[in-house]
């Protein structure tokens, strides 16, 4: 990852020819300077592994004592012991909450996110690309709160409910997870509102890529009598695909790790729902709800659902980015963070 | 079958009214691909301008100079108060955050980039990405058990000085990132030209990159800030909540404008659901000025490569 | 040499401080003189049961008797009251669900003395519904342990039909709303349960946080949130405090007492269920087997406070408070139907007042 550029002739604190030159003579000024910047970063460093290393061993002896059911069963019942384990800790019914919601939220949004980002690079008007680009972009800066809060007393109640309400008594006669009943607050109101919240950094980064698609190649393509579907489907789709994956998984590491709002409109369930128009709860909501309730055995137990939850998105965020960047994508700005 | 020919007889033949067979087809599909882009961005826009147009609706019917200016109400059914202890214990934390986060995140994307033929640095590059990954959620539950159960040794209780850490943790990674991409633009030639100059490498940092990355610097800060500010999952496991204006550092519980709003929007009250409204558009406000004024700062000043 | 960043955050964090400087000094609960000095800052935190009724204690004790206090309450379930208490993070608990023994002796380690269990008030337990056209509604216990086991799905059950002659219930699904945080309402509501369905005693059982069996259901956090449920799913009936029902407008039903009258929770039929219990010393106790004119499920909701530990002005000012409460809170806890406790139950309260903070 070494950019190309180094340093010519010089070397680091060597001073220039004609005086009287000292080799790989380094003031203490540098020295010290270096050292407090490295402290800096070693301090990153320090401070992840100390969150990541003390979490497990807290969480250690839950891991023990359930092994993989930890993640395969969905019972949850929690013990109030304060020295022992005693209750039985599942977490299956919170993972699938969250890839049920994140899974919602990617089949909406990538869809919107790589047409709207096809619309700005390659058809839209000139001068309505960068107002278009930015309002997207602004649905980064709304707090998770707002977009709880607006889900919850406006668009899923008046807006979604009544098309939940629809799809169950229509499709759901033939679809097993669409069935009815269907509360209100559900795993298909918190992917709705979660593919709101990641659109804009899938559309910030499949732009990225897709500017990228050289001009050469669109000029060749439209000399060649090509439509403009025609040219984005064989010139630039495919170059931006690797990105597209890339800023899609970008897009499900931040769904996988959102809190409030997902906590604010799943339902609140401990249960795995047999549809998605009835309730359930995601990994980061049930440490949200009851950890101040948790007794000592119990909160090891959450802190165990968080380590699972850290190690999902550390994974798909780091294959994310190591495809984006792969791809030649840049990860600028607020909206990629 | 090819493609006809032009012909290259100059005046009877009109070029471009050669067509392919299926041009027609093709040009349909075209157009109605076309349309379906221009649904998936009107789509894609339609939530910013339902969300915009009903917290405002909302939020202006309640916000009130009142609003702004006094604490809550002890209870969420009564009518009338206001989110200023929010405010200020939002401030107040985000204010030790930024002291934390930001000379610890430059400082490392500085590592990062300057030294970056260091075997160091390239670790903590990649670790300071994997960083922005950390649900938000588990920074404040790793603060809660640390430092508020006590795991340490001491306990500070729900405080602001949890709260402020475990929005400092949130933060680093952000500033340290873009910090990242705002120095590796700072071009080669000016570090050479002020090594030429006889500068030592404390000196051309100190003098020439950070002097020409700082519009970028700040930008990056700045987005970290409002990201900060509107942050309610840490906040839950370390400041908790106050009814009041709390000025004390450790073992007394803080106020923030994005935990009242969760609070009050949850509740069956009508008169906690309107503040709830104004409080959010009061903090969607605070938000959208510091990511604009961010922006604003790194345009103008965008180095060219 | 400090560059512009370094410049610029400087700033902007120094002027957000001195807004906080500026709030703080002008903060309309700034310490001041007044009541008869007391002075000291009071976290606590617990049950959303009596949340409502705690919060209007707080704000007439701090803004007209005592100024120089300030408390600070945090709801957030009993579970959590309990937890927090315990591990010290507060000055003082409230809870619905007393300590168990096993919680007691860690309190005990925890502090190194004795917590005390100081009941308050007695509330009602009423179950919410949300039913289009249906005003009023008569269940039994055994038909609510069916609701909530998930064996009675449908409104028009002939179970729930049979005390509701002359009623027209609609064939709709029910969904039930519970609680999904750790609360000591689940546990009045669940002990209730088991005391009348020997199926719940042997499945669910009673607790503050439990397995929820019905398929269709919702939960909410806090009462507030189970209310917030009710009003936003047809069809779905909840167990909530009396007093969240009242406020939000949500319809309940009369429950069949033990006697088997139809009673609807009101504050008499509160105090009747409360009248002629066998009250244990410590003051822990459950409130069941309710006939006559008393509502079945209800239950008293308990402060916590240690009998050590505190400084010398955070524990006059929480005596004071408590003692407050108990002595002067009655008009305001019958205003939203919570019921006063008794004079002789008021009084071994106030004899557990005495004892916070007396082993220094």
């Amino acid at each position: 990852m070494l950019m190309g550029n180094t340093m010519p002739a010089l070397d680091r604190g060597q001073r220039p020819s004609g005086r009287h030159v000292t080799r790989n003579k380094k003031s203490s000024a540098d020295r010290w300077f270096k050292w407090i910047l490295g402290l800096a970063g070693a301090g990153v460093l320090i401070v992840l592994a100390a969150m990541l290393v003390s979490t497990a061993v807290d969480a250690w002896p839950v891991f023990k004592r359930e092994g993989w059911q930890f993640v395969t069963s969905s019972i949850w019942d929690p013990g109030t012991s304060r020295t022992e384990i005693t209750g039985s800790y599942g977490a299956l019914a919170f993972i699938v909450g969250t890839l049920a919601t994140s899974g919602i939220a990617l089949a909406i949004a990538v869809p919107l996110a790589v047409g709207s980002a096809l619309y700005l690079t390659h058809a839209a008007p000139r001068w309505l690309r960068k107002p278009l680009t930015y309002t997207i972009e602004l649905l980064a800066a709304v707090p998770s709160v707002v977009y709880g809060l607006w889900g919850l007393l406006f668009f899923v109640p008046v807006f979604l409910r009544p098309v939940m309400d629809l799809v169950a008594g229509s499709l759901g006669r033939f679809v097993p997870f669409l069935a009815p009943p269907v509360v209100t607050y559900n795993y298909f109101a918190a992917g709705v509102v979660l593919s709101i919240m990641i659109l804009p950094i899938i559309t910030a980064i499949s732009r990225e890529v897709m500017s990228k698609t050289p001009q050469s190649e669109i000029a060749a393509a439209y000399g060649l009598g090509a439509t403009r579907w025609e040219m984005m489907r064989f010139v630039v789709l495919p170059r931006a695909r690797p990105g597209i994956i890339g800023a899609t998984m970008l897009g499900l590491g931040r769904a996988l790790g959102e809190t409030i709002a997902v906590a604010m409109l799943i339902g609140g369930s401990k249960q795995i729902a047999d549809s998605i128009f009835l309730g359930g709860q995601s990994m980061a909501g049930i440490i949200a709800v009851t950890f101040q309730e948790a007794a000592p055995e119990n909160v090891k137990a959450l802190i165990g659902v968080g380590v699972v939850l850290f190690i999902i998105t550390l994974i798909v965020n780091v294959m994310a980015r190591l495809i984006v960047r792969l791809t030649g994508g840049r990860l600028l700005g607020d909206a990629s963070v | 079958m090819s493609a006809p020919q032009a012909s290259v007889a100059p005046s009877s033949v009109r070029p471009l009214d050669v067509r392919t067979p299926n041009a027609a087809k093709r040009s349909r599909r075209d157009r109605l691909v076309t349309g379906l882009l221009i649904v998936a961005v009107s789509l894609a826009l339609f939530p910013i301008v339902l969300i915009f147009y009903q917290v405002i609706r909302k939020g202006v019917g309640a916000i009130s100079w009142e609003f702004l200016t006094t604490t809550q109400p002890f209870s969420q059914r009564k009518t009338g108060g206001g989110y200023l202890n929010g405010l200020v214990g939002t401030f107040y934390m985000v204010a030790l955050a930024m002291l934390v986060a930001v000379p610890l995140g430059v400082a490392a994307a500085t590592y990062v980039v300057e030294y970056k033929e260091s075997k160091l640095a390239p670790i903590v590059q990649f670790f300071t990405d994997v960083m922005t990954g950390v649900p938000s959620i588990f920074i404040g539950l790793y603060i809660y058990a640390l430092l508020v159960q006590g795991s340490i040794g001491f306990s500070i209780g729900f405080s602001t000085l949890a709260g402020a850490l475990a929005l400092s943790l949130l933060m680093i990674p952000i500033v340290a990132r873009s910090s990242e991409e705002v120095l590796r633009l700072v071009p080669d030639d000016l570090r050479n030209a002020a090594f030429g100059l006889g500068a030592r490498r404390w000196q051309v940092v100190t003098q020439v990159v950070w002097p020409t990355a700082s519009s970028g610097l700040i930008t990056g800060s700045m987005l970290a800030v409002g990201r900060a500010a509107g942050e309610t999952a840490p906040l839950l496991l370390t400041a908790l909540g106050a009814f009041t204006i709390v000025p004390k550092l450790v073992n007394a519980a803080q106020s923030a404008l994005p935990l009242i709003i969760y609070d009050e929007a949850r509740g069956p009250f009508a008169a906690g659901q309107a503040r709830a409204w104004a409080g959010a558009l009061e903090l969607m406000l605070i938000v959208l000025v510091v990511t604009i004024i961010a922006r604003r700062v790194g345009r103008r000043s965008e180095i060219q490569q | 040499m400090i560059s512009r960043v370094f410049r610029v955050t400087v700033v902007l964090a120094g002027l957000s401080l001195l807004l906080t400087a500026c709030g703080t000094a002008n903060s309309p609960s700034a310490p001041a003189a007044g009541g008869s000095g007391l002075a000291a800052d009071l976290l606590g935190a617990g049950a959303s049961f009596p949340a409502l009724l705690y919060q209007e204690w707080i704000g007439e004790y701090t803004s007209q008797v005592e100024p120089g206090v300030t408390i600070n309450y945090q709801s957030i379930g009993s579970g959590g009251g309990i937890e927090q208490f315990i591990g010290q993070q507060t000055d003082f608990g409230a809870s619905d669900a007393f300590l168990s023994d096993e919680d007691l002796a860690a309190a005990r380690s925890a502090r190194g003395c004795d917590p005390v269990h100081i009941p308050t008030v007695f509330g009602a337990v009423s179950v919410g519904y949300n039913l289009d056209g249906v005003d009023s509604l008569v269940l039994d216990g055994p038909t609510l342990a069916g609701i909530f086991l998930g064996d009675i799905t449908s409104w028009n059950n002939p179970a729930i039909a049979a005390s509701n002659e002359g009623v027209a219930l609609p064939d709709e699904p029910i969904v039930v709303a519970h609680r999904s945080d750790g609360s000591g309402t689940t546990n009045i509501f669940t002990t209730y349960l088991s005391s009348v369905s020997e199926a719940w005693a042997n499945g669910p059982g009673a607790g503050k946080e439990i397995e929820w069996p019905a398929k269709n259901s919702v939960g909410g956090e806090k009462n507030d949130g189970v209310a917030s449920q009710i009003q936003q799913n047809p069809g779905s009936i909840g167990y909530l405090e009396l007093a969240y029902a009242i406020e939000t407008g949500i319809p309940v039903a009369d429950i069949i007492n033990s006697d088997g009258h139809a009673i609807a929770p009101t504050l008499e039929a509160t105090a009747a269920a409360a009248d002629g219990i066998a009250i244990p010393d410590d003051l822990r106790f459950n409130i069941l087997g309710v006939g006559g004119q008393g509502y079945p499920i209800a239950g008293a909701t308990w402060l916590l406070a240690w009998t050590c530990g505190y400084d010398d002005n955070v524990g006059d000012a929480l005596k004071d408070w408590i003692t407050w409460d108990l002595t002067r809170g009655d008009s305001v806890a019958e205003e939203l139907l919570y019921s006063p406790l008794s004079s002789s139950l008021q009084a071994k309260a106030l004899a557990q007042v005495d004892l916070i903070n007396s082993n220094g």
